[in-house]
């Protein structure tokens, strides 16, 4: 079995003002995705928009600088994420592919292991 | 023959005919494309070392099998320990086609899985291909390179890139299931596709056609109509890839140059391999709706069939051209539309169907596009709108033997334009 992280980008502003229609899309999206993968899902979450961010860099001397807002600056930005567990990719592919957010224009999911430790 | 050469011969021909079957089984066992590739080198430098003592085995193939696979249980018995730490390729026993009578062999779905593994989707296309001519074709990374014109490091990192993705993201080992299966078989299709119009049309270099891909690529296909008899979409692509290999020996003429389809000497095409070609296109349009390698090849088989130049059935040709546009939109097609349509009603009626396609950004540097409009210049006897055609395709051409025709053409055209 291998882990995978799932992150679920998208344009913050398009998130922002979608319509219900939309809404109701990516709603019913994760409903299916977690009746097929529920039992794979490790952890997973939706995230507070960007501009609620905090970043910590390298800052004078020992103590890191804390500043407002994300790490990049991007349009697209993680709007939610899954961690999750499958046999194989194909697994993950299939499961990613409930996902409205994958039809949406705006928005894709990024699937990426993580680093295996026997 | 010296038993060296002959041992030399038989160790060639058993890399380019078995090293993606050997491969293949060994991956079984290692479960680690890696460690399968270095087991399967090692038992062909073996060969090479033992069958001048031992005379060349009726059956290389399982020798070669044999003793990757002894080498294979060797090491992981040596490095169990921190081998079973790896992640390991996903195995499953599953049958392909539960409609196929006797089900696929162990081999068969060894080499499938070997195959599908390679042209997954999550990988980039040239990765893709990348893989599929190291592993399943044994081409050495050098000769993907200068087929790809990239450095070999480039290369290598592209590969070793690629078979890293394959371990850590797992993309399974693995013959996709029925519902998967077209889509999976169509990228396949497609990789073995481009490594044939690759080879077909070296786009640099002296030899207009590159023979090593070639024959990768009708390997390829062979092997997926062998595998998949009843999957329409490869017995489209072998035939496709047989009638326009047919036509090798008489496509490059005495001195290099290319000679073009009007030109050639019939009597050199390979009416073997036409035959052969011809009836499994017949089987390929039989199975289910047209294919777009079928339709290629369908055409193909009508420049075949056609005694002369002259008496090639235009007709045919450009309404075929209209079905594979339908399946296949693509500015490629129509350029090829447009010269059927030259050849059917007149060169004018070809350059008015060649116009929209001047603007069409993905032939801006298309070097067949400046060659074509060129010729129907040429043959309206539109002398100094020809020179500036050839001059602008020769800009796009690296290939030694189709510089040489377009030189030879813009000094005709370049007489004509003075002497006006």
């Amino acid at each position: 079995m291998t882990k995978y992280m799932v992150l679920i980008y998208g344009d913050a502003k398009r998130w922002a003002s979608m319509s219900p229609q939309e809404m109701g899309e990516i709603d019913a999206g994760h409903r299916e995705f977690w009746e097929r993968a529920g039992s794979a899902v490790l952890a997973s979450g939706q995230l507070e928009p960007p501009t609620t961010a905090t970043t910590l860099r390298r800052g004078d001397g020992d103590t890191p600088s804390v500043t407002d807002g994300p790490f990049l600056e991007t349009k697209e930005v993680v709007g939610g994420f899954y961690l999750l567990e499958a046999t194989d990719l194909d697994e993950v592919v299939k499961w990613v592919g409930l996902l409205a957010e994958v039809r949406h224009e705006h928005s894709g999911v990024e699937i990426t292991p993580l680093v295996h430790r026997g | 023959m010296t038993a060296e050469a002959a041992v030399a011969e038989a160790v060639a021909r058993a890399h380019r005919g078995h090293w993606g079957a050997v491969l293949a089984a060994t991956v079984r066992l290692t479960r680690d494309l890696d460690t399968a590739e270095e087991c399967v080198q090692d038992a062909y430098a073996q060969a090479l070392r033992s069958w001048p003592d031992h005379g060349i085995p009726d059956r290389p193939e399982a020798w070669l099998k044999t003793v990757a696979g002894n080498r294979a249980r060797d090491l992981l018995r040596r490095e169990s320990v921190w081998r079973r730490a790896l992640p390991l390729l996903v195995e499953d026993e599953v049958a392909l086609d539960p409609q196929d009578a006797a089900g696929p062999s162990a081999l068969a779905h060894d080499m499938l899985r070997l195959v599908f593994t390679c042209c997954h989707p999550a990988l980039s296309r040239d990765a893709r291909v990348a893989l599929t001519l190291r592993l399943v074709c044994g081409l050495s990374t050098t000769e993907v390179a200068r087929a790809f014109l990239v450095s070999e490091s480039t290369m290598a990192a592209r590969i070793t890139r690629a078979k890293k993705k394959i371990a850590a993201a797992r993309i399974p080992y693995r013959v996709p299931d029925a519902a998967d299966l077209p889509e999976r078989l169509s990228a396949v299709c497609e990789v073995v596709h481009l490594v044939f119009t690759t080879g077909e049309n070296a786009p640099v270099g002296t030899a207009l056609i590159r023979d090593d891909l070639v024959a990768c690529a009708v390997d390829l296909a062979r092997t997926l109509h062998r595998l998949l008899p009843r999957a329409v979409e490869p017995a489209g692509l072998l035939a496709l890839s047989l009638l326009v290999d047919a036509r090798r020996a008489a496509r490059v003429g005495d001195d290099g140059r290319l000679v073009l389809l009007a030109d050639q000497d019939r009597s050199r095409w390979d009416q073997r391999i036409i035959a052969e070609g011809i009836e499994l296109l017949t089987m390929a349009l039989r199975g289910g709706p047209p294919t777009r390698y079928a339709v290629q090849a369908a055409i193909a088989a009508v420049h075949a069939e056609a005694p002369a130049f002259e008496a090639t059935d235009w007709m045919e040709i450009v309404s075929l051209y209209d079905v594979l546009l339908r399946l296949w939109p693509s500015p490629v097609v129509e350029l090829n539309r447009a010269v059927a349509v030259g050849m059917r009603d007149g060169a004018q009626a070809g350059l008015d169907a060649l116009a929209p396609l001047a603007a069409e950004p993905a032939l801006a540097t298309y070097r067949y596009l400046a060659a074509t409009r060129a010729d129907f210049l040429r043959r309206l006897r539109r002398w100094p709108e020809a020179v500036t055609a050839y001059e602008e395709a020769l800009l796009l051409s690296d290939n030694h033997a189709e510089r040489g025709f377009l030189e030879a053409r813009l000094a005709e055209a370049r007489v004509h334009a003075s002497a006006r």
